[in-house]
C-alpha cells in the first residue's frame, strides 16, 4: 500500500478558538449511529453550529469568508474525551487536512495521524499571529512545512512541533501502519506463544 | 534494574520497533462493541483481510442498546441496524459475542471484568476511551479508534509510543460519605484534565490498598478524562480473590500458575517513576462538577467560581464559557442547584456495589417530585444480582426507573436522553457539552450516593447531611 507522503499541507485557515473541545462536541455522538464514516463531514461540530430547530449559529465554519478552509486553527487539549475516530474522520470529510492547535488529547492525536492528517502544535502568541492573518484577509495561505515543523502565512514563518513518531510517519508516507503491522504477524504470533493467557 | 508494572507489561508484549520510532505491541485482549467497529469490519472486508486471532476478540452491545425494549427489533431502525451488523461480523469473523441472550450482555467495561477475562499483566484494547478501567486489575488498557480495532482484527497489534508512569499515591484514610468517584474527580480537578497527556497512572497508596475491585475500577474508569490513556493498580490479594472462579480465569493448577506470574507482574519496590504526586485522603471531600469538562470540580461545601476573581484571562474565558452553558450564578454555593434528572449508571459506577451501597441509604426515601430518577444497571449480571438481593425494588420503591442493562444517559446514544437544557445529577464520567443527549442539557458528575441524595431533595446535596452518613 503505496501512501502519499504528507510533507507539506497548505490551504486557507479557519479558527475555533478554546480550549478542551472535546469529540463530543467535535461530533455529537447521535450522528455516530451509522456503519461507515461517509457522510459526517455534515456534522462537523453540529450543536456549536445549529440551533435546535436546525437554523445556524454564528460560528466560524459558518461564516462565509472561511468556507473551503482547509487548516484548523484551536486551543488547548483539542480532541480530548471519547476516543471516536467520528472526530477526525467528520474533520477530513469536511475539508480539513491539518490542524493547529496549543495541544491534543493523545487518542485524538493519534487516531488523526493515522487518518494522514498533521496536528501540529505552536504556542498560543503564534496561533494568534496566524489567527489574526486569516482574520484580517480570509484568502491567507497557511502553509505547514511538516518536516521542516514550520508554519508559513502572510510573509511570516513560525515554528511549530510534531511528535518524531509522527512526523516520520507523515512525511515517509506511512501513516496508515497496516501494512508494516501485517509484515510483523509471524513476530507477533511468536510473543503470543510464549503468553500463557493468549492460548487458545 | 527494578522495573514498573507498565514497563514489565508493555515488554513481555512488545512485538518490534516500527520505522517511525514507534513500538508494534501485542494486544491480548481486545473487546469491541457496537458503535465504532462496524466500520472496522467494513474495513477489514475491503482490504480482504481475516481477524488474526479471533479467541481473542469478544463482542458486547451497550452504547446504542435501548434500556427500556429488550426485544427485537428496537424502535430505533439506525440501531437496530448496527446491532444487526455487529451480530453478522462476529459470526463472520467467528467472534465471541455476548448478546443479550447470552445473559452476559452490559457496558464492555463492566463485562470483561465479570467474565474474567480481564486479567493482570495482560494488554487490553477497545475502542471506547473508557478501557483505561480495566488497569484496575494491573492490564495496560488503552482506548483506541476505528482504524486501531481493524489493525488489532487484523494483526492483533497495533503502533503504540510508549508512555511515563506517573504514580499517584493517596495516602490515609477516606472520610465517610467519601467515595472512589470523589478520588478521581478530586485527582482529575487538582492535575488538570489534560495533566496526564503521555502518561500512565499507577494509582496506590493506602486507600487504593484498601479498595474494592469496584472502586479500583471506579477511579481506573476516569484515567482518560485526566489526559492520561491508561491508568493501573498492582495486582493484590483483591485482585486474585475477584477473579477466582470467573468463566474465563485460569482453574486449577493454571490458577496457582496465573497466581505466580500476577504476583510477579506488579511494580517493584525501588523502581523508578517519571512521576509521583501524593495526595491525602482526609483532603478529599464529596466532589461535584460546576462546568463543562470533569475537571471543573469542586467540594460539595464549594462555591461556584467567579471569573472576575479568575487569575489569568485564559480561566476567565473557560469560567465564563462553562457557567454560560451551564446556567450557574458565580460565587453562589454548588449545594441547592436545582435538578431534573438522577442517572445512576455506566461504566464508571454501574456496578453491584453501586447499587448494593445507595440502596442501604435509598430505603425508606423517595424520589422529589418533578424529578426523573433512573437506575440502568451497568450489565445483565449486575442487573440479576440486584434483583436477587431486592436491590431492584428500593429503587423502583423510591420512583427510580430500574432498566436493563447499557449505557444508557452516560452518551445518551439510545432513547435515553435529557430534554432542552434539563439538569442531570449524573454517576457517569464526562460532563461535556451535549453529551447527555441534548445539546443545551446539563450535567453535574457525583458519586452515586450523591445521586440518590440529589434525587431525594431535587437539588445537588450532601450526601453525608441528606442520609446521615457520618453518623452512620
Ligand atoms: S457507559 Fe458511557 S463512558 Fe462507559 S462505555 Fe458506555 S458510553 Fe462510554
Amino acid at each position: 500500500m503505496a501512501l502519499e507522503k504528507i510533507t507539506r499541507v497548505a490551504g486557507r485557515a479557519v479558527h475555533v478558538p478554546g480550549n478542551d473541545i472535546d469529540t463530543d462536541r467535535i461530533i455529537p455522538a447521535r450522528f455516530m449511529k451509522c456503519v461507515t464514516f461517509d457522510g459526517l463531514g455534515e456534522y462537523l461540530f453540529y450543536d456549536m453550529r445549529r440551533n435546535a430547530d436546525g437554523s445556524t449559529k454564528a460560528h466560524p465554519l459558518n461564516d462565509p469568508r472561511f468556507n473551503g478552509a482547509s487548516v484548523l486553527l484551536s486551543g488547548v487539549n483539542f480532541g480530548c474525551g471519547s476516543s471516536r475516530e467520528h472526530a477526525p474522520q467528520a474533520l477530513q470529510k469536511h475539508g480539513i487536512r491539518a490542524v493547529i492547535a496549543e495541544g491534543f488529547a493523545e487518542i485524538f492525536f493519534g487516531n488523526s495521524t493515522t487518518l494522514g492528517m498533521p496536528c501540529v502544535t505552536a504556542s498560543r502568541v503564534d496561533i494568534a499571529r496566524i489567527a489574526a492573518a486569516v482574520e484580517a484577509d480570509p484568502a491567507t495561505e497557511v502553509s505547514i512545512d511538516v518536516a521542516g515543523q514550520k508554519v508559513s502565512f502572510a510573509g511570516q514563518t513560525v515554528s511549530v512541533s510534531i511528535r518524531d513518531s509522527a512526523r516520520d510517519a507523515l512525511v515517509n508516507g506511512r501513516w496508515d501502519p497496516i501494512g508494516e503491522l501485517i509484515e510483523g504477524a509471524g513476530d507477533a504470533a511468536k510473543v503470543a506463544g510464549k503468553l500463557r493467557y493468549m492460548m487458545a | 534494574m527494578p522495573k514498573t508494572l507498565f514497563e514489565k507489561v508493555w515488554d513481555t508484549h512488545a512485538v518490534r520497533k516500527l520505522a517511525n520510532g514507534q513500538t508494534q505491541l501485542l494486544v491480548g485482549t481486545h473487546l469491541i462493541h457496537e458503535v465504532t467497529s462496524p466500520q472496522a469490519f467494513g474495513m477489514m472486508r475491503d482490504l480482504g483481510l481475516k481477524v488474526a486471532m479471533p479467541h481473542r476478540t469478544f463482542a458486547t452491545v451497550d452504547h446504542i442498546v435501548p434500556t427500556d425494549q429488550v426485544s427485537e427489533p428496537y424502535a430505533d431502525p439506525l440501531a437496530d441496524a448496527m446491532i444487526k451488523e455487529l451480530r453478522k461480523s462476529c459470526k463472520e469473523f467467528g467472534i465471541t459475542f455476548f448478546d443479550r441472550s447470552t445473559g452476559k450482555q452490559g457496558i464492555v467495561h463492566i463485562v470483561g471484568p465479570e467474565q474474567g477475562i480481564t486479567q493482570p499483566g495482560t494488554t487490553i484494547a477497545c475502542g471506547d476511551s473508557h478501557t483505561s478501567t480495566h488497569g484496575a486489575f494491573g492490564a495496560i488498557a488503552f482506548g483506541i479508534g476505528t482504524t486501531q480495532i481493524r489493525d488489532v482484527l487484523a494483526t492483533q497489534t497495533m503502533a503504540l509510543g510508549k508512555l511515563k508512569v506517573r504514580r499517584i499515591e493517596v495516602g490515609g484514610r477516606l472520610r465517610p460519605g467519601v467515595y472512589a468517584k470523589d478520588v478521581i474527580l478530586h485527582i482529575i480537578t487538582t492535575l488538570g484534565v489534560n495533566g496526564g497527556t503521555g502518561y500512565a497512572y499507577e494509582y496506590a497508596g493506602e486507600v487504593f490498598d484498601r479498595f474494592s475491585m469496584e472502586e479500583r475500577m471506579t477511579v481506573c474508569n476516569m484515567s482518560i478524562e485526566g489526559g492520561a490513556r491508561a491508568g493501573y493498580v498492582n495486582p493484590d490479594e483483591t485482585t486474585f480473590t475477584y477473579l477466582k472462579g470467573r468463566p474465563y480465569s485460569p482453574k486449577g493448577a493454571e490458577w496457582d500458575a496465573a497466581i505466580a506470574r500476577w504476583r510477579a507482574i506488579a511494580s517493584d519496590p525501588g523502581c523508578a517513576y517519571d512521576d509521583v504526586v501524593r495526595i491525602d485522603a482526609a483532603d478529599i471531600a464529596p466532589t461535584v462538577t460546576w462546568g463543562i469538562n470533569p475537571g471543573q470540580g469542586l467540594p460539595i461545601t464549594g462555591r461556584i467560581p467567579d471569573p472576575a476573581k479568575a487569575a489569568a484571562a485564559d480561566e476567565r474565558a473557560s469560567i465564563e464559557e462553562a457557567l454560560a452553558y451551564m446556567k450557574l450564578r458565580p460565587g453562589a454555593p454548588i449545594k441547592g442547584t436545582k435538578i431534573d434528572v438522577a442517572f445512576l449508571g455506566s461504566c464508571t459506577n454501574g456496578r453491584l456495589s453501586d447499587f448494593q451501597e445507595v440502596a442501604r441509604f435509598l430505603k425508606g426515601r423517595h424520589v422529589a417530585p418533578g424529578v426523573k430518577a433512573i437506575a440502568v444497571p451497568g450489565s445483565q449480571g449486575v442487573g440479576l444480582l440486584c434483583a436477587e438481593m431486592g436491590i431492584d425494588k428500593i429503587f423502583r420503591d423510591a420512583g427510580f426507573e430500574w432498566r436493563a442493562a447499557g449505557c444508557s444517559m452516560c452518551l445518551a446514544m439510545n432513547p435515553d436522553k435529557l430534554v432542552g437544557d434539563q439538569l442531570c445529577a449524573s454517576s457517569s464520567n464526562r460532563n461535556f457539552k451535549g453529551r447527555q443527549g441534548s445539546p443545551t442539557g446539563r450535567t453535574i458528575l457525583m458519586s452515586p450516593l450523591m445521586v440518590a441524595a440529589a434525587a431525594v431533595t431535587g437539588a445537588v446535596a450532601d450526601a453525608r447531611e441528606v442520609f446521615g452518613v457520618a453518623s452512620n
